[in-house]
């Protein structure tokens, strides 16, 4: 009985639940905002990496393996604690949002990159021998096949930077993780943190179903 | 009339395709060597040869899928050179039709032949729906222009892609071995369809080894061994008596 009166304190979760929707909100705007740049982003790496002149392509490269390698914890630190040495002062959202998309576009570039070069060579052949320019046959043509193989890769990795972002929490963002820890210090009482853990399932939970069922459905494409 | 001949072009003895002294590298190994051709309007050209032997390099380096190192290349009266700007459009006047079909999966047979007319020629869509329909019954699947083409034989696919390279009105048509992915029951319709179009005088330049199809319809047979010429002859002649002893192993192993 006292173990629910520590965990899962309801009074406190009544009073405690609009601050933690309030750290809900920004974390969704960190989260989607994150994902969408992150992902164009890395849409845009993979092509550089792809059909770029050499010299940059190397550059994508460069990018995309250190980013893929750096923990997305020591990257955001380095942007907030450590730019400001040299002048550049970010918020603590802005210095999230910088650390994820970064990351995220190096990741997204490389299943964009799997999911173009799964495309036969004859596609990209037929295409041109059509007359169509590189950027059209790449709308037309290309991406449209390349899509059905990104997709679920790509929900996964949104998925885990929707996660990541209470590592902003770390840089004191208000987001659902530190308004949570903040109310539980406030209130002396875990029930908070519960709740937050409980918010971020039910957003994420229905997510990690979609991916499964779409690499099933992906499966099944394949089999035919 | 033109009802009778709607492709031939006659552009004063320009010729369709001209190589002279084309070469390609791949590396250390020579792929095409010292290539000379000249292909009139409305002419038939069959390319024949041991696997190997450069005949699909070759036709393709006629639209730049391949770039030739050396040499001159003009096609429809354009020179061509590796990396040029106007590429795509002188790819839009020359079909390719491929050993396995490449048509566009997630396309139904319809839509891949009005993509690139609308696209790219920027025909109305109604239009180019019309021009694709008339070409699908000349194929004889129009029947299955909503359907996509994992629904479709292979020689069915093979024809829709025939008439997807229609559809972009081409002065010239490659094909490079466009049999040789078909079940053999197969093979005939597409060779009809092949035939019909050079009846309407189409310029054609075809890699196969259906010699049948070579005597039938065939201008001039070019035999080539290890990325050469080595022999250039009427279908007759080159049935009848192959000078070139390699050409005469060639025609034994493939006549039997």
């Amino acid at each position: 009985m006292e173990l629910i009166e520590t965990f899962f304190n309801w009074d406190i979760l009544i009073r405690s639940f609009p601050i933690l929707m309030r750290g809900l909100g920004n974390t969704i705007m960190l989260g989607v905002a994150s994902i969408l740049l992150g992902t164009f982003c890395g849409l845009l790496l993979c092509l550089v990496r792809l059909y770029a002149p050499r010299p940059i392509q190397l550059l994508a490269i460069g990018y995309i393996d250190i980013f893929r390698a750096l923990p997305i914890l020591v990257l955001l630190i380095l942007i907030y604690y450590a730019l400001p040495f040299i002048g550049i002062r970010l918020n603590s959202f802005v210095s999230a949002l910088w650390a994820l998309s970064m990351v995220l576009a190096a990741f997204t570039a490389e299943v964009c990159r799997a999911g173009i070069q799964n495309v036969p060579a004859g596609q990209f052949e037929a295409a041109a021998t059509l007359g169509m320019p590189f950027w059209m046959s790449m709308r037309k043509i290309i991406l449209p096949q390349a899509i059905k193989v990104i997709i679920p890769p790509l929900t996964s990795n949104s998925i885990a930077v929707f996660k990541d972002t209470a590592l902003a929490s770390v840089v004191a963002m208000p987001d659902l993780l530190k308004q949570a820890q903040d109310t539980q210090a406030l209130m002396a009482n875990p029930t908070p943190l519960i709740g937050a853990a409980i918010i971020y399932l039910v957003l994420l939970w229905p997510l990690v179903r979609i991916v499964g069922y779409l690499e099933g459905r992906n499966q099944r494409l394949y089999a035919r | 009339m033109t009802s009778a001949h709607p492709h031939k072009i006659d552009f004063n003895g320009v010729p369709a395709v001209s190589m002279t002294g084309i070469n390609k590298w791949y590396g250390a190994y020579q792929a095409l060597r010292d290539i000379d051709i000249h292909v009139s309007y409305g002419e038939r050209i069959v390319l024949c040869g041991p696997s190997g032997s450069g005949k699909s390099t070759l036709i393709r380096t006629i639209n730049q899928l391949e770039t030739h190192v050396s040499g001159t290349l003009i096609v429809n009266g354009i020179e061509l050179t590796p990396g040029m700007k106007k590429l795509d459009e002188v790819r839009q006047d020359v079909g390719m039709v491929f050993q396995h079909f490449n048509l566009f999966p997630h396309l139904t047979i319809l839509e891949n032949c009005t993509v690139s007319p609308i696209s790219v020629r920027k025909v109305p869509k109604r239009e180019a729906e019309d021009r694709a329909m008339h070409y699908l019954e000349r194929v004889k699947i129009a029947e299955h222009a909503n359907k996509y083409p994992f629904q479709l034989s292979g020689g069915q696919q093979q024809r829709a892609a025939i008439s997807r390279s229609l559809c972009m009105k081409p002065k010239i048509m490659l094909f490079d071995e466009p049999t040789s992915a078909l079940d053999p029951e197969m093979v005939r319709e597409v060779l009809d369809t092949m035939i019909g179009l050079a009846d309407e005088g189409m310029t054609m330049v075809v890699v196969t080894h259906e010699m049948g199809f070579a005597r039938e319809v065939a201008d001039r047979v070019i035999f080539m061994d290890q990325g050469q010429i080595k022999e250039v002859a009427p279908p007759e002649a080159f049935f009848a008596s192959p000078q070139e002893p390699r050409a005469r192993a060639f025609l034994n192993q493939i006549m039997h």
